[in-house]
């Protein structure tokens, strides 16, 4: 019955894929135009590049959170994750050493597959709710990293690689922004074209039915979590050339963003089912909303209860929208 | 005895470790056991283990709450205007911050049963929304709570501690409501099987509101509570609350798949949570190292907890 279901929801052009992203999309123009009747300056390509710059940290990071969604799970250790990097990043290239100088943003990677890893070993193998265990996780990187900093803000240099690549601009776009669609184009193309891909979404909707066709569950899992901290960093590496600076508490700001982008772009929370461009347009729409609050010079309190009730607002479209579909 | 213990596994589990950390934490303490040690203790324990009972209610029927947190802190904040002056306008005030829980809890229900989104998504939606309120209505922590009454919610009687009574209280209330009625087993029955429980004729969306509700209610009772402890309305208290209830009821043996569970488990894993937190300020480890070693700790418990996958008989078992 699902599968009939399911096929005639498909062969409708206007699929559910296609209506959270024409929403979203409809909901960022809304955004540009009542944003330019309160402040003209933001129809211009020169704010709009911008937005798509600062978008670029926002996606690339949620597009490891939405790996791991996808696969019915979730990653709550991205904040300490981004601060651990960046603190790493800007120590080792602080560093009077020239080959860990060198290595900077390598040795920042290397902190994101740690994390990866050790998320996946609580998941994959002891099998803990992954909401608790990613928790558990950020809570210990909060731990070391405070150790390390001794409640001080980091010394160090920022890479000039990462500098470049976050505020750079190549004819005119910015390169973080490039970077962006190029992390875009080969996420569409692993999770269409891919085994990976096709056992990230099989095991989102049915773990037992993959681990019963035999394919490896859980080296899937370990993969996917490692990707998710490696994208984290990533994310990270660029916002720290953005930033100028590491400090604690810069990846905290992220972690409600990150998944809300990846859910009001369609991907659904309980794994299985969502596409890349909807989260797309989710890191655009949550950064453009985010940034007209804060042009309105809205207090940060209502900054919080207007996201939270747009959110809530897109959602409930969402859901409603399913529950017709019989979803 | 010893099927009850079986049946009771995981609680059981974690009250052996509760009382090992306690006594633990009471050798190391430079006070050793006095009144007011175990006051102070309990008053904190009871603040998270009501946080952890109202993540509880909602774990139960397989949602989580995201804005556990957040209503805590708008209930506190609220309380924090309406909780002084003479005693009947206490009481109404009273009666306000808990309706006020109530309705939070419901609108989350709402969202979820009739909105169709999923429990996580929405609460982290409405923690925001009911965070932004209590940053509106009190920007800076602030306020004033009768002190009268703080007094006598606080302090010890007879050498115990009033905010221990509370909490056994409210536990075997919630016990008895929970195992003796219908409304009670329905909630498990939910958390079992949705779809069972729907043709066994249950109302499954009215009583998902019950949960919703109740968790909104034990809530504000924290709420009021932190009122009553700090003596003020405190706006960004809300993350944490959120993160150690959802690792309380873990710790405490409630499955977050739902249906498994007693109050009585989220409140003992929150007491173990809040005695490490205390075991760690009185060990001796240098103060910056702290958070990490809360983390580590934290982590080994609850990775301890889930060693039974080492025994399944097949790993199909594993996954669902």
């Amino acid at each position: 019955m699902t599968d009939a279901t399911e096929r005639t929801v498909t062969s409708r052009w206007l699929n559910r894929d296609r209506v959270s992203v024409l929403l979203i999309g409809l909901g960022c123009v809304a955004l540009l135009l009542g944003g330019s009747l309160l402040y003209p300056g933001f129809l211009k390509p020169g704010y709009i590049l911008q937005q798509l710059q600062i978008a670029a940290f926002l996606g690339i990071i949620a597009t490891g959170a939405m790996l791991v969604i996808l696969l019915g799970e979730i990653d709550l250790s991205v904040p300490w994750t981004i601060t651990g990097t960046a603190i790493v990043v800007i120590s080792a290239s602080g560093s009077s050493n020239p080959l860990v100088a060198s290595l900077a943003i390598p040795l920042g990677l290397c902190l994101g597959i740690a994390v990866g890893l050790l998320n996946a070993i609580g998941v994959a193998v002891f099998r803990v709710p992954a909401m608790v265990w990613t928790l558990a996780v950020n809570a210990m990187l909060l731990g070391a990293a405070v150790f390390y900093t001794g409640n001080s803000r980091p010394n160090g240099e920022v890479p000039w690689l990462a500098t470049q690549a976050a505020t750079g601009r190549t004819f005119g776009i910015p390169n973080a922004f490039l970077v962006w669609l190029v992390v875009a184009a080969i996420t569409v193309w692993v999770l269409k074209r891919t085994v990976y891909g096709n056992y990230l979404y099989a095991l989102g909707n049915s773990r037992r039915a993959v681990f019963l066709a035999g394919a490896r569950v859980r080296l899937v899992m370990v993969a996917t979590f490692v990707l998710a901290g490696v994208f984290s960093s990533f994310g990270a590496i660029l916002l720290l050339g953005y930033t100028n600076q590491a400090y604690q508490g810069m990846g905290d700001p992220y972690l409600m963003p990150v998944i809300s982008a990846v859910v009001i772009g369609g991907t659904s929370i309980q794994g299985g089912r969502g596409n890349y461009i909807g989260t797309f347009a989710g890191a655009i729409f949550i950064t453009l909303l985010s940034s007209i609050l804060s042009v309105m010079q809205m207090p940060p309190a209502a900054r919080e209860m207007i996201f939270g009730a747009i959110i809530l607002v897109m959602l409930l479209v969402h859901g409603l929208t399913n529950k017709k579909e019989g979803v | 005895m010893m099927t009850w213990l079986r049946q009771n596994a995981r609680e059981t589990i974690a009250a052996l470790a509760l009382v090992i950390l306690f006594a633990g934490y009471i050798a190391i303490h430079p006070r050793g056991f006095s009144t007011y040690v175990v006051t102070i203790w309990s008053n904190q324990g009871t603040l998270l283990g009501l946080a952890a009972i109202a993540q509880f209610f909602v774990v139960l029927v397989k949602g989580i709450d995201l804005s556990v947190g957040s209503i805590i802190a708008l209930t506190n904040v609220m309380g924090s205007f309406l909780l002084n002056g003479s005693p009947t306008s206490i009481a109404l005030g009273m009666a306000v911050v808990l309706t006020v829980g109530v309705a939070c809890g419901l609108v989350n229900g709402i969202a979820v049963v009739y909105g169709g989104v999923q429990p996580i998504v929405t609460t982290l939606a409405t923690g925001g929304i009911f965070g932004g309120i209590a940053l509106l209505l009190r920007p800076t922590p602030g306020g004033s709570i009768d002190e009268t009454m703080s007094d006598a919610l606080t302090y010890a009687v007879a050498g115990i501690p009033v905010s221990a009574v509370i909490l056994v209280i409210v536990l075997v209330i919630l016990l008895m409501l929970l195992r003796r009625t219908a409304v009670g087993l329905g909630l498990y029955a939910i958390g079992s099987s949705e779809q069972s429980a729907y043709m066994t004729g249950l109302r499954v969306n009215r009583l998902k509101l019950v949960a919703y509700g109740s968790s909104g209610f034990v809530a504000a009772l924290a709420g009021t509570y932190v009122s009553m402890v700090t003596l003020t309305g405190d706006p960004n208290i809300a993350p944490s609350y959120t993160l150690n209830s959802i690792a309380a009821v873990v710790l405490g043996g409630v499955a977050l798949s739902g249906g498994v569970g007693s109050p009585l488990g989220a409140v003992i894993g929150a007491l173990i949570l809040k005695t490490i937190s205390s075991l760690m300020f009185f060990s001796g480890l240098p103060p910056l190292a702290q958070p990490f070693f809360e983390g580590l700790i934290l982590a080994t418990a609850i990775a301890l907890g889930a060693l039974g996958v080492f025994q399944v008989r097949s790993r199909l078992e594993l996954y669902r």
